[in-house]
């Protein structure tokens, strides 16, 4: 029988068929963080059950960290109470956690990656839509509810209903100073935020063969963005070089039985999907958004269709159907996130701003995912080209991507974000999200506005 | 879980499409550590204005409308995975969400916290809409075990899907947990198989 990635992947991970359509599906990582599991916790307790398999759970508080003088105590209460219950909820259950303030904390789907938590052909569930992010390595990964946190605590299992499939290849390369981000907002915007609704998708063909593992990242981390449960990409040396000889990875005849494994995990020729896409990567140009939803993007050149129908949104945006973004001017930037927080992100960044100076109208969060990105950004000199031009680089967290800490944005302003939702009030109460790929975001805090970056590369 | 039959409500009507996780709930509210309570802020942003005021023209805010059934357009519940939106739907004393789409997570969520997510075709929803605006005393009689909703005004019905195993679920309030706790031994012995016999990961 001709399978899918996928359907490798979660047929080795039934434990049994519960109902038609219905698996109990072992969970081979947890990962949580401060916002979505203490209730998890506390419900456990109420039923006085215990953690089943706490070395396969891995914690980071990431959401209502701040970003500057991590060392200090949290300021507001409530963020601090729940940077404490995540602690205490690790200590009394023996859950590894990389703490604020600590050598590897960092944003969780960036930490799980880089730690080598994240390898081939795992089951990886987070009370975060964004899991989908691990499926880069070739994961099944997706995001769940804190009722199924504490499932997943409780049991290392879940009842899941098998989604649909999809796939979707790109073939070509994509062009210079069009980045991976352009690509997962170009194909939101083809697909819509529901053409990927009940379905796992599996991205296929040159544009992310040739991507880095950051790449890949950014791609599978917005498949929420389209509906899906997931997004997958078959893995490759790409994929087992980058996972080698990190913390968790698997180490001398572990590595090599595993690997062996690994490399049987690529959809079979001839297996087939529910739904099909296929797209070139020369029609995909540097994107951005001008709606309250990732689906409502355009070409960074081209003009808001004059016939937008959602004009609810336009009007929260303050834009006119049939303008074009190109020049407008923008009072803050945000580059960083689960999406767009890693090394190469920063790079890509200073790649723009070196030899530049911060935009006189705009105020910028630069905020790295983790802080080994942050280590390593001071170490390739990235921060200080920052710091030369004028910007604050922070420590890691969440941050503005939605606003739980104090990086907000004001009501009424306008900010070209690398985060992943452009939704009312996602970076404060009223603020207008536009979002762009690193470079974009680059490109419009030293000019102070919607500027297509390859002018400055 | 409460448990869930037959359920005769008036409607609150929400004619937005893709109404996502943030608006439901905005993230500022996130940072309880309990679940209760957070119906006080449903819809927050567009039920009140910053500075507390409410916003007359919201739905929430009609007081000809009520009841435990939300009704709102396609792809509603897509973004984020924060299951208090469903425990402010719930707090708020809903219990059935229709629409044409659920974005996944919402749906999971809804169902683990007694929240019926019904989808239906857009025209069924266009229905109600057209008969809750005609007379916001309109009501909906959802019929979980023959999986039947009917607007009781004009008799229009239609059947809606649910997975065998969750309807039993719902009917009798069990939650998943009970069942994943109850198959510990089958659990240990799928790990005894995966480690010794064919490594997974």
């Amino acid at each position: 029988m001709k399978q899918t990635l996928f359907d490798k992947i979660w047929e080795r991970h039934v434990v049994e068929p519960v109902a038609k359509g219905l698996d109990v599906l072992y969970i081979d990582r947890q990962l949580i963080h401060e916002v979505t599991s203490p209730q998890a916790f506390e419900a456990m307790r109420r039923r006085g059950v215990n953690v089943f398999r706490p070395q396969q759970v891995t914690a980071t508080p990431d959401h209502n960290t701040p970003t500057l003088n991590q060392h200090l105590p949290i300021g507001e209460e409530a963020s601090r109470k729940a940077l404490e219950a995540l602690r205490q909820n690790c200590s009394d259950n023996g859950i590894a956690i990389f703490d604020l303030n600590t050598e590897y904390n960092g944003v969780v789907h960036i930490v799980g990656p880089e730690l080598g938590l994240t390898q081939p052909g795992m089951t990886i569930v987070c009370g975060d839509s964004h899991t989908a992010t691990h499926g880069a390595f070739g994961c099944v990964a997706f995001g769940i509810g804190t009722s199924e946190v504490e499932m997943a605590l409780a049991t290392q299992c879940l009842l899941q209903s098998k989604p649909k499939q999809m796939r979707i290849t790109v073939e070509g390369k994509l062009q210079r100073g069009v980045s991976a981000k352009d690509a997962i907002l170009y194909l939101i915007a083809q697909l819509t935020t529901s053409g990927g609704t009940g379905c796992f998708v599996e991205y296929a063909g040159e544009a992310f063969r040739s991507m880095s593992m950051e790449e890949r990242m950014t791609v599978c981390n917005m498949s929420i963005e389209m509906g899906a449960r997931g997004g997958l990409i078959a893995p490759d040396e790409t994929a087992f070089r980058y996972v080698k000889g990190r913390m968790y990875a698997p180490q001398g005849a572990e590595w090599d039985e595993k690997l062996s494994r690994w490399k049987s995990l690529f959809t079979d020729s001839d297996a087939s999907f529910d739904k099909e896409y296929a797209f070139d990567a020369k029609d995909i140009k540097p994107y951005v958004t001008y709606g309250t939803n990732p689906g409502m993007g355009m070409g960074i050149d081209e003009a808001i269709p004059p016939d937008e129908p959602n004009v609810k949104a336009l009007e929260y945006m303050g834009f006119k159907a049939g303008e074009k973004l190109l020049g407008k001017p923008v009072s803050y930037v945000f580059i960083g996130s689960c999406t767009n927080g890693r090394i190469e992100d920063f790079r890509a960044a200073a790649q723009i701003i070196k030899g530049r100076k911060k935009a006189a109208n705009v105020f910028a969060y630069l905020v790295p995912g983790s802080k080994s990105v942050e280590r390593q950004a001071r170490e390739e000199g990235l921060a200080e080209i920052f710091e030369e031009a004028g910007f604050t680089f922070r420590q890691p967290g969440c941050s503005a991507c939605l606003a739980m800490n104090d990086d907000k944005v004001p009501a009424g302003e306008y900010c070209a974000s690398t985060s992943n939702r452009n939704f009312e009030g996602r970076q404060g109460a009223g603020a207008r999200t536009l979002l762009v790929s690193p470079l974009t975001a680059a490109a419009a805090a030293v000019t102070g506005r919607i500027t297509d970056p390859r002018e400055l590369m | 879980m409460e448990k869930f039959n037959v359920l005769t409500t008036t409607c609150v009507p929400l004619n937005v499409e893709s109404v996502d996780t943030d608006q439901i709930i905005p993230a500022r509210f996130l940072k309880t550590t309990n679940r209760a309570g957070f119906g006080a802020n449903l819809f927050r942003d567009w039920r009140y204005n910053a500075d507390g005021s409410p916003v007359l023209s919201f739905v929430l805010n009609n007081k000809a409308y009520g009841g435990q059934a939300l009704v709102a357009g396609k792809n509603f519940g897509c973004g984020s995975s924060r299951e208090h939106a469903a425990w402010a739907i719930a707090d708020y004393g809903f219990r059935v969400v229709i629409s044409p789409l659920f974005a996944d997570i919402f749906k999971g969520n809804a169902l683990n916290n007694g929240v019926l997510p019904l989808q239906v075709s857009e025209a069924f929803v266009e229905a109600i809409f057209a008969e809750v605006a005609k007379n916001p005393d309109t009501t909906i009689t959802v019929d979980l075990p023959a999986q039947k909703v009917a607007i009781n005004t004009t008799g229009q019905n239609e059947r809606f899907d649910i997975n065998s195993y969750k309807k039993h679920c719902f009917i009798n309030g069990y939650d998943d947990i009970d069942y994943l706790l109850s198959i510990k031994e089958k659990i240990e012995a799928y790990e005894r198989i995966v480690n010794v016999g064919r490594k997974i990961m």
